[in-house]
């Protein structure tokens, strides 16, 4: 194999990250945990974040493929990774100085680090092996952040539930890989594409298939292979449940966007049916799952299950049109998610962090700027116009509609009705009940930043859907099946 | 496709056999084997004495902390002898790469000597 300057300037974002990565071991190995070392590992953390996203600006135009056709960039990579490197920047930035609960040690931004890497490398794998090993590069970092905070049985159940349920996926994926390796006699995804477009689709590539999209299902906490999230999400210490709120699952969607479009595009009738099944299951659960929840944690948690549908749903429209939808899908939920986690981490009472729904009540007198914030994040989340999660779902119900799949649309129009029932809940709380005890005032000014920056995306993010729409359409060109 | 899937007949063979042979072995002990038990024969095989106290015990987790440290060097090691071995046909690169590999190994191992991974007390 030939080391060119290419193969070096492709993945350069990745190989910043390991470097800061590298960096950050040497700080947390020779820092002691007394002094303000934390907010030097946040700086540099942060540097990371910045410096990659940087790099995106100069990686070379049009597809590339590295490291023997297993590292693949192109138009559609580099967006989503600079998605997941703003997501990673907003979870990192909004943890603070003094957050206890454990997670005020190095390694946890070590960790964190470790994982945006892996996502990085996600969505950039262009093969069953590499496939496998970003994802596990992503989840190992996952389920020791999640078990973080020791003292806690809460989150060590958390952690020690996520990572079970998590190897059991990835026996499953693996499963499916080898099915698929054995079916179509190689593990690249442009190999397996090719392999498909002669002769009949066979059982066991079909089974394979199957096997591959549940594990991946498991990642993205799509039902009925979300059993985990609520409990993970409730758990782990409230900055973890920001990380997975907001970042993971912009790499796990695109990963399955690459497998379904890229590798198994000429399957499309088959891949179409488990997702159908994945998005209606999901929007059913996560709508109704979320009506009884007491702890804001879970009720986001069934949220996302529900959002995860509805980019499942584009996603199983086959279309070009619902590939651009599921980009312009995850381009919200970033900034949903980063935004309401950046009210839900200034909720404290008496220096400690509450996070029952019913602490909200009373925020617009306590907090108007969070709670104007809030209340703006919350009708985006349940699709009201002319706010940015109303234009993520439009797109996503026109391309399903589009693509024949009426009922579909249907399902979640109906769904997102009953969704919307519990995001009004919370204005309700916050504008029309009376606070119990209030919350202590202020807050620190990164949250606010975050919040602020996520506002003006969902705010106005009707002014650039013309130009947002176009550029996810023309970087899902670059998927195999278009092209 | 066929002739592709034919080269996994030999594993479906060895799989067919495995199965049959160790279910035929627990099986025909049930049905041959003359079964009387009693007391003493169920309880706890010891050698000559009672059980001291009870085999459940937690057990100081260093010892697999120190087997996990030794597995990633071992491994450094099947890694480097090939290495070594081929090293005049891959180059500047392959040099290159086992030194980066060796280096994040070095940067990995200052940390666990740091934390104090290695010390027994």
């Amino acid at each position: 194999m030939e080391f060119s300057s290419l193969t070096f300037l492709a993945a350069l974002p990745e190989f910043i990250l390991i470097f800061f990565a590298l960096v950050l071991v040497l700080v947390a190995a020779f820092a002691r945990h007394s002094d303000g070392h934390i907010k030097t590992v946040r700086t540099i953390s942060l540097v990371g974040y910045a410096t990659g996203f940087a790099a995106l600006f100069l990686l070379p135009q049009g597809a590339t493929e590295i490291f023997n056709g297993m590292f693949r960039i192109d138009g559609l990579t580099v967006y989503m990774k600079g998605l997941v490197l703003l997501g990673g920047f907003f979870a990192c930035w909004l943890v603070g100085d003094g957050w206890g609960e454990g997670i005020d040690r190095a390694e946890f931004h070590l960790l964190v680090l470790m994982a945006i890497l892996g996502m990085l490398l996600m969505i950039s794998a262009n093969d069953l092996i590499s496939l496998y090993m970003a994802l596990e590069l992503q989840s190992l970092p996952l389920y020791v952040v999640a078990a973080m905070r020791t003292g806690s049985l809460k989150s060590s159940e958390a952690g020690l539930k996520y990572f079970l349920l998590g190897a059991l996926s990835s026996g499953m994926l693996l499963y499916g890989a080898s099915m698929i390796y054995g079916f179509s006699g190689s593990t690249g995804f442009s190999e397996i594409a090719a392999s498909l477009t002669t002769g009949d689709i066979s059982i066991g590539m079909t089974v394979g298939m199957v096997f591959l999209l549940s594990g991946l299902a498991f990642k993205i906490s799509a039902a009925p292979f979300h059993m985990w999230t609520p409990d993970v999400y409730e758990g782990a210490p409230t900055p973890v449940t920001a990380l997975f709120a907001i970042v993971p699952k912009v790499a796990s969607i695109t990963l399955i966007l690459s497998v379904t479009y890229n590798a198994l595009g000429e399957m499309a009738v088959q891949w179409q049916q488990i997702l159908i099944a994945l998005s209606v299951i999901s929007m059913i659960v996560g709508a109704t799952g979320a009506i009884m929840q007491q702890n804001i944690k879970r009720m986001l948690a069934y949220s996302s299950i529900a959002h995860m549908g509805y980019a499942l749903a584009g996603l199983a429209s086959g279309s070009m049109q619902g590939s651009t939808s599921v980009i312009i899908y995850m381009t919200t939920y970033v900034f949903m998610g980063a935004g309401s986690f950046a009210v839900i981490m200034t909720m404290r009472r008496d220096g400690l962090p509450v996070e029952r729904i019913s602490d909200l009540s009373g925020l617009s007198s306590t907090h108007p700027i969070q709670a104007a914030g809030m209340m703006v994040i919350m009708f985006s989340m349940a699709g009201i116009p002319p706010l940015a999660g109303f234009f993520a779902k439009w797109y996503v119900f026109l391309a399903a509609v589009d693509a024949g799949l009426v009922p579909l649309a249907i399902i979640g129009l109906l769904t997102s009705v009953i969704g919307a029932f519990y995001y009004l809940r919370i204005i309700r709380l916050m504008y029309f009940q009376e606070a119990n005890a209030p919350l202590d005032k202020g807050g620190e000014r990164q949250n606010r930043l975050v919040l602020f920056a996520s506002l003006a995306v969902i705010l106005l993010f009707f002014f650039f859907i013309g130009p947002v729409h176009d550029h996810a359409s023309s970087i899902s060109g670059a998927l195999a099946s278009f092209s | 496709m066929d002739a592709y899937l034919g080269d996994y007949l030999p594993i479906a063979i060895f799989m067919a056999i495995a199965i049959s042979l160790s279910l035929a072995f627990i099986l025909s002990a049930f049905v041959v084997g003359s079964q009387k038990p009693d007391i003493e024969k169920l309880t706890a095989y010891e050698c000559g004495f009672d059980a001291f106290d009870d085999s459940r015990k937690p057990f100081d987790v260093r010892f697999y902390l120190v087997a996990i440290l030794f597995i990633i060097f071992d491994l450094e090691i099947a890694f480097l002898f090939p290495w070594a071995v081929a090293l005049g046909d891959i180059g500047l690169f392959g040099f290159w790469s086992m030194m980066v590999f060796l280096g994040i190994l070095t940067i990995g191992f200052i940390y666990e000597w740091k934390k104090g991974a290695l010390e027994w007390e």
